[in-house]
This record gives structure tokens, C-alpha cells and sequence, in this order.
């Protein structure tokens, strides 16, 4: 047998409360982040992400509060995403249950944090993060991308980041590839292959998912290690035993819950 | 049953996860670092996220490196946890608690074999060793687990459970009362908790 590959809700955290939005707009709120990761963790999730997307704009750290609540209810993993920007702030979100961190403006405007947070608390639990746009000169890393007021180009190539954060020590890359988000018409396949051959570590696809068909295709096409959705997934529109017994019968090594 | 429940305060980031687990089945496990504690404990666990050297190190000026080998009560060890109760560990060359044989190693990266190993792998029984049978038998078929780590240790005689990334690794060991888990049962679902009532039982 071999490592399953991992399908992983999204939940975005706004105030306290999962919200949705297309596009990283028009956020409306879904419902409360106990409840929705109770419900994901019964239906078969292998692994959560919460993701604070009003965190980094604002320039505050997460409220840990609502990470303690997750941990007394969930029995699989989830990591902390959004106002990371320090090994305090690190070090209390880990304290407070969660088994990863998942850093992405931050690890930007201080790429020495990463190694420090490596080495304090070693590479498997930092992630980065990284929301990747295709330009003219390539795919290109964005920042800020929590409010669109704030986003700006981080002037780095996808690809020269990847090996930086790993030479780093990124334990794991969410690779979210911003043009293919909440259209729901399929994963980045072309630029996460590409992606794909720049990293050593666990990769993560992010953006696209619509149909069932992409979850297969991500993981034949890519190698991607897990697959990353959340509108499908708070909409109903995907089930995740159906997915999963739906990825069994296509030869996709798939946990069954 | 009267549990009194130990997990030693060895400075994990698991512990507050593993004390949740415990607390999930009705259990209400106390931090310790004190040797008379960990002594008077029904149950002792050992948890551990990070590096073999720090936590050996820690061990040591706690005392508890000389305790911990010598205690008679059931003791399982959590992924770093577990990692220590073998002989020597190849991270930073260190000497561990010499309860289980063999000396942990890195796993080596592979084409298409992605280190650390993250996710959720399945459990494959020694079907030879009636100690495994016992477990297994305990345990819902497939058991995927979840694991986190870039160390691993050998399959020997005292293997109850591997399992397969690029190689076979020691999944679940045991020797006398101790029983150790490379993966996390506190975040393996229905299977991880099946593993924490079977050490709270059985043992």
C-alpha cells in the first residue's frame, strides 16, 4: 500500500465564522467552524485548513481562541493559515492544537522567518502558501490577496520561490493557482506540473475544482500529494464519500473514511 | 476502571492534541515531568513532535531518561516518542532510551517518494506475531493512520505493524509493557482511537 492522497476542505475564516467568496470577493457567511469541521472530519476529510483571510491585510495575528474549540473536536489534521508573521504567534497557534502553519504574505515580506520557524519547530509542520497568476513573464507570485484593495505582485517567479521556501524549510507547498480559484472549471494542471518538478517536499493544488473529473485529474496528471476545495465542498455540490469512492474506482490510492 | 493517565510534558506540540484525544474517550490525562507522577501513573504516554536530540537532551536534565525505560505500567510512545524508546537515533547521532532494538534513520527521498512522509498510510499486520493478531483484531480493517515525520525506524522482531513509503518502517512496535506508534492516533480518526482504547484497555 502506499500514502493515500489527501482530499482537504478549505475553510475560510473571516471574524470568527466560515465565509465564502469568489475570486477572494463578496465574502458571505457559510457557518460556524466547529460545526463545518465536524461535519467535514464525518464525511471523510483527511485534513483541514482554516485560513483567516482577513489576517494579513489587517496586520493582526490570529485570535486562538476558535483553534482551541477545533481541537477539543477534531480527530484529524488541520493547520492554521493567515497572520502568521512571528515564532510567538506561531508558536501559541501550534500550542493551541493546531499541526501546521501555513504562512504565505509573511514568509514574503520576511522570507528569514520561515527558517527560523524551521528550525524551532521543524519542517513538517511549516507550509507556505503561495497564490500564483500566470503573466507574461511566467507565473508570478502575489501578495496581500486577502483584500483586494491590498494585493500586489510580489515580484518573485512561482518557481524560483517554490525552491527558495524549501531550501528554507517549507515542510509542505498550497500552490494556489489564482486564475483557475472559483471558476470551478478545473485545476492549473499545466502549471502545477510544471510545479510539480520544482518541489521535493509534499505539494498542495489549490483553485479550480468543480467536478469530479479535476480531483482525478490533478492527482494523474500532476502528482499532486493532496487537492484542496472549498466552495464545492460548503455547497453540497461534491460529497466527499461519493468523491472518494468515485476516486477508488479510477485507481487513486483514496483513505476510506 | 480507575486510569490515571500521565503524558510526560516532554515539550511536543502534540501533547495538547493527544491530551484531547484522551479526553474524547472520558479520560482526563494530567502533564507531567515529575518522576513520582509518571511513577504512581496507570498509564504513561510518552508524545513528541520535533527533533531526537533536543528531546533526548530534555529527558536527560528532567532525569527521566533512566525512569522512563524502568517503568512497569503500560507506556506508549507517539511519533517522536516512539523514535526515542529505540537505541540510537541517526538525527544529530543520538543516544536514546535502548528499549525497543535498532537505531532510527531518515527516510530516503525517492522519485515520486515526497519527504517528510505527510499523510494518511495504511497499516499491514505481522501476521506471524500473535501480538500483532491480537491488535489487529482490535483495530477496523484497513486502519489508515495518519504520520508526520522524516525518521523511521526498522522492521524487527518486535514490529507489530508496518507500513510502506519508498520501504517498509515500524509502524506500531512492542516489547513487554511498552507499545509505540510511529503515526499520530490522535489525529487518525476512528482508527487512531480505536489504537488509544486498545492501549487504555488491553493494557
Amino acid at each position: 500500500m502506499s500514502l493515500a492522497r489527501r482530499i482537504i476542505p478549505c475553510l475560510d475564516v473571516r471574524h470568527g465564522q466560515v465565509v465564502k467568496g469568489v475570486r477572494f470577493r463578496d465574502h458571505q457567511i457559510v457557518g460556524e467552524i466547529e460545526e463545518l469541521a465536524l461535519r467535514y472530519r464525518d464525511q471523510g476529510a483527511d485534513e483541514l485548513v482554516f485560513y483567516d483571510i482577513t489576517a494579513s491585510p489587517e496586520q493582526r495575528s490570529v485570535d486562538i481562541g476558535w483553534i482551541e474549540r477545533i481541537n477539543r473536536v477534531i480527530d484529524i489534521p488541520f493547520c492554521v493559515a493567515g497572520g502568521i508573521r512571528s515564532v510567538a504567534t506561531a508558536d501559541a497557534v501550534l500550542n493551541a492544537g493546531a499541526d501546521k502553519i501555513s504562512l504565505n504574505s509573511p514568509a514574503l515580506e520576511n522570507p528569514d522567518l520561515i527558517d527560523q520557524l524551521a528550525r524551532r519547530f521543524g519542517d513538517q509542520c511549516i507550509v507556505i502558501g503561495i497564490d500564483s497568476i500566470a503573466e507574461d513573464n511566467g507565473f508570478q507570485v502575489r501578495q496581500y490577496t486577502g483584500d483586494p484593495d491590498k494585493m500586489q505582485a510580489a515580484r518573485r517567479s512561482t518557481f524560483d520561490w517554490m525552491h527558495e521556501v524549501q531550501q528554507r524549510g517549507a515542510g509542505e507547498i498550497v500552490l494556489n493557482c489564482m486564475d483557475a480559484d472559483g471558476v470551478r472549471s478545473g485545476y492549473a494542471i499545466e502549471q502545477l506540473q510544471q510545479a510539480r518538478r520544482h518541489c521535493q517536499v509534499p505539494l498542495i493544488a489549490s483553485g479550480g475544482a468543480g467536478l469530479m473529473q479535476h480531483f482525478a485529474e490533478v492527482f494523474q496528471q500532476a502528482d499532486v500529494d493532496g487537492a484542496l476545495a472549498a466552495s464545492v465542498f460548503h455547497s453540497g455540490e461534491i460529497e466527499i464519500p461519493s468523491l472518494k469512492t468515485w476516486l477508488h474506482s479510477r485507481q487513486i490510492t483514496v483513505r476510506a473514511a | 476502571m480507575n486510569r490515571q493517565v500521565v503524558l510526560i510534558d516532554s515539550g511536543g506540540y502534540n501533547i495538547g492534541s493527544v491530551k484531547a484525544a484522551l479526553q474524547r474517550l472520558g479520560v482526563n490525562a494530567e502533564l507531567s515531568t515529575d518522576p513520582d507522577r509518571i511513577s504512581a501513573a496507570s498509564h504513561v504516554i510518552l508524545p513528541g513532535v520535533g527533533a531526537a536530540g533536543p528531546a533526548m537532551q530534555k529527558l536527560r536534565a528532567l532525569q527521566l531518561d533512566q525512569l522512563i525505560p524502568s517503568l512497569q505500567q503500560p507506556v506508549l510512545g507517539i511519533c517522536l516518542g516512539m523514535q526515542l524508546m529505540y537505541q540510537h537515533a541517526e538525527e544529530a547521532d543520538t543516544s536514546c532510551l535502548g528499549i525497543f532494538s535498532g537505531t532510527v534513520k531518515r527516510m530516503p527521498a525517492q522519485v515520486g517518494i515526497r519527504i517528510p512522509h505527510m499523510g494518511w498510510n495504511q497499516l499491514e499486520w505481522q501476521i506471524a506475531s500473535p501480538a500483532s493478531s491480537a491488535l489487529a483484531k482490535a483495530m477496523p480493517a484497513p486502519a489508515w493512520m495518519y504520520f508526520v515525520h522524516s525518521f523511521a525506524a526498522p522492521v524487527t522482531a518486535q514490529t507489530l505493524a508496518t507500513a510502506s513509503h519508498g520501504g517498509a518502517f515500524t509502524a506500531i512496535a512492542r516489547h513487554r509493557n511498552f507499545l509505540a506508534a510511529q503515526f499520530h492516533p490522535e489525529r487518525s480518526a476512528l482508527a487512531g482511537q480505536a489504537l488509544l482504547s486498545y492501549f487504555l484497555r488491553a493494557y
